[in-house]
């Protein structure tokens, strides 16, 4: 596969959030309200390129030299977590104006499945180095757009009357839905 | 007030029923309830987890400092994943292969740190043990649930498990799959309407 196919089938074809349902809960939680929405999307983004390569090494170089392929699933949330509390480190050292923008979206990556899930996902479809990292990039980024549609139809549907028990994460689970159908016809492209 | 065993027991099956009404660890509901078979193997498998991870926490809980204890819970948790995965590789290897991602994906489950975090912690061993049971007891369910309509929709037919299976098309034989259910946009739609139908009974 191509460069250019793998950057089509992790943006759209096989977007993180709605064709695999990875990252459900930033998803339903951040989406309220653009601004949260971007912020959460640049904190996946940034996180996720270098989460993706760090794994991506650490499995090809420790793991499976060693022959400790077994830990996969602790090291790499090791490597997540610790990696998300020294981007955050740095980030308010460093670039303070980048961090007041990030700053609560950070902490909560750890716990974002889209991030543990692409790493998984690199190493199961047994990519090379630089496929992992387009993958990486261009999954996070259909991370954010997928986030960012929603957050834009949430707001409308805040000035909607919806009727009582469909309110709130009901009516924007079948949103996403009706977001998913129109992904869904990327189906085939690739 | 403290609570019985009981209580803490069966409030995971109504009360704080995981995806309906904590709508937490909405991932892996979303994603493997194509079948009833695999939201149940998937239900079991974050029950184990959730089970040995409570009982080891509130055990620890003097011992683990305060300012790390995230990170030591999710090592723990982290520890029971690896020793399901290892599990369901040895004895269910065809289930194992179909939850795929979502199984080391039970590490960042919000529903396992979330109660870690919220009971664990702070209680004893048995009223966590009938916590985590609860819980896991109670996702199990849901995602069954949610896997069997998808299935008896989308399919036609409903495997329980193994062999136990009941056919629509049998008893309805103009009945017509409708395959959307089981894709990518019936499984937010459905869940959406399964949190309404909650909504409207709990109020």
């Amino acid at each position: 596969m191509g460069y250019f196919e793998l950057i089509i089938a992790c943006v759209f074809v096989n977007n993180i959030l709605l064709a695999q349902f990875l990252g459900n809960c930033p998803f339903l939680g951040t989406s309220k309200k653009m601004e949260t929405a971007v912020g959460m999307g640049m904190a996946v983004i940034f996180v996720l390129v270098m989460a993706g390569t760090i794994t991506w090494v650490v499995y090809a170089y420790i793991l499976v030299k060693f022959g400790l392929v077994y830990l996969r699933t602790i090291a790499f949330i090791v490597i997540i977590a610790s990696l998300v509390q020294f981007v955050e480190m740095f980030l308010k050292k460093s670039i303070p104006a980048l961090y007041a923008g990030l700053g609560i979206f950070l902490p909560l990556i750890t716990t974002n499945c889209a991030v543990m899930g692409v790493c998984v996902l690199n190493i199961d479809k047994e990519f090379t180095f630089l496929q992992a990292l387009v993958a990486s990039t261009f999954y996070a980024v259909g991370f954010g757009l997928a986030l960012v549609l929603f957050a834009g139809l949430r707001e409308r549907i805040l000035l909607a009357r919806v009727p009582k028990p469909l309110q709130d994460t009901s009516i924007a689970l079948i949103t996403a839905g009706m977001i998913s159908l129109a992904f869904f016809a990327f189906q085939g492209m690739v | 007030m403290p609570k019985t065993l009981v209580q803490e027991f069966t409030k995971g099956l109504w009360q704080e029923l995981p995806p309906f009404r904590l709508v937490l660890g909405l991932c892996p509901t979303l994603g493997v309830t194509t079948s009833m078979e695999n939201g149940l193997g998937m239900g079991i498998a974050t029950t184990f987890v959730l089970f040995g991870s409570n009982i080891l926490i509130s055990m620890l809980r003097s011992v683990i400092p305060s300012k790390v204890r995230i990170a030591c819970f999710i090592i723990i948790i982290a520890s029971f994943v690896t020793i399901v995965e290892l599990l369901m590789q040895a004895y269910t290897y065809p289930l194992y292969l179909k939850l795929g991602v979502f199984i080391p994906l039970i590490v960042v489950n919000c529903i396992l740190l979330g109660r870690a975090e919220a009971f664990a912690c702070k209680n004893n061993v048995s009223s966590s043990m009938a916590d985590g049971l609860g819980i896991g007891i109670g996702y199990t369910l849901a995602l069954g649930s949610l896997g069997a309509i998808r299935e008896l929709l989308g399919h036609g037919s409903v495997t329980v498990w193994g062999h136990l299976s009941y056919n629509l098309m049998s008893a309805f034989p103009s009945y017509h799959p409708f395959t959307f259910m089981v894709q990518a946009p019936g499984a937010f739609i459905c869940l959406g309407l399964m949190l309404c139908l909650i909504n409207a009974i709990g109020d």
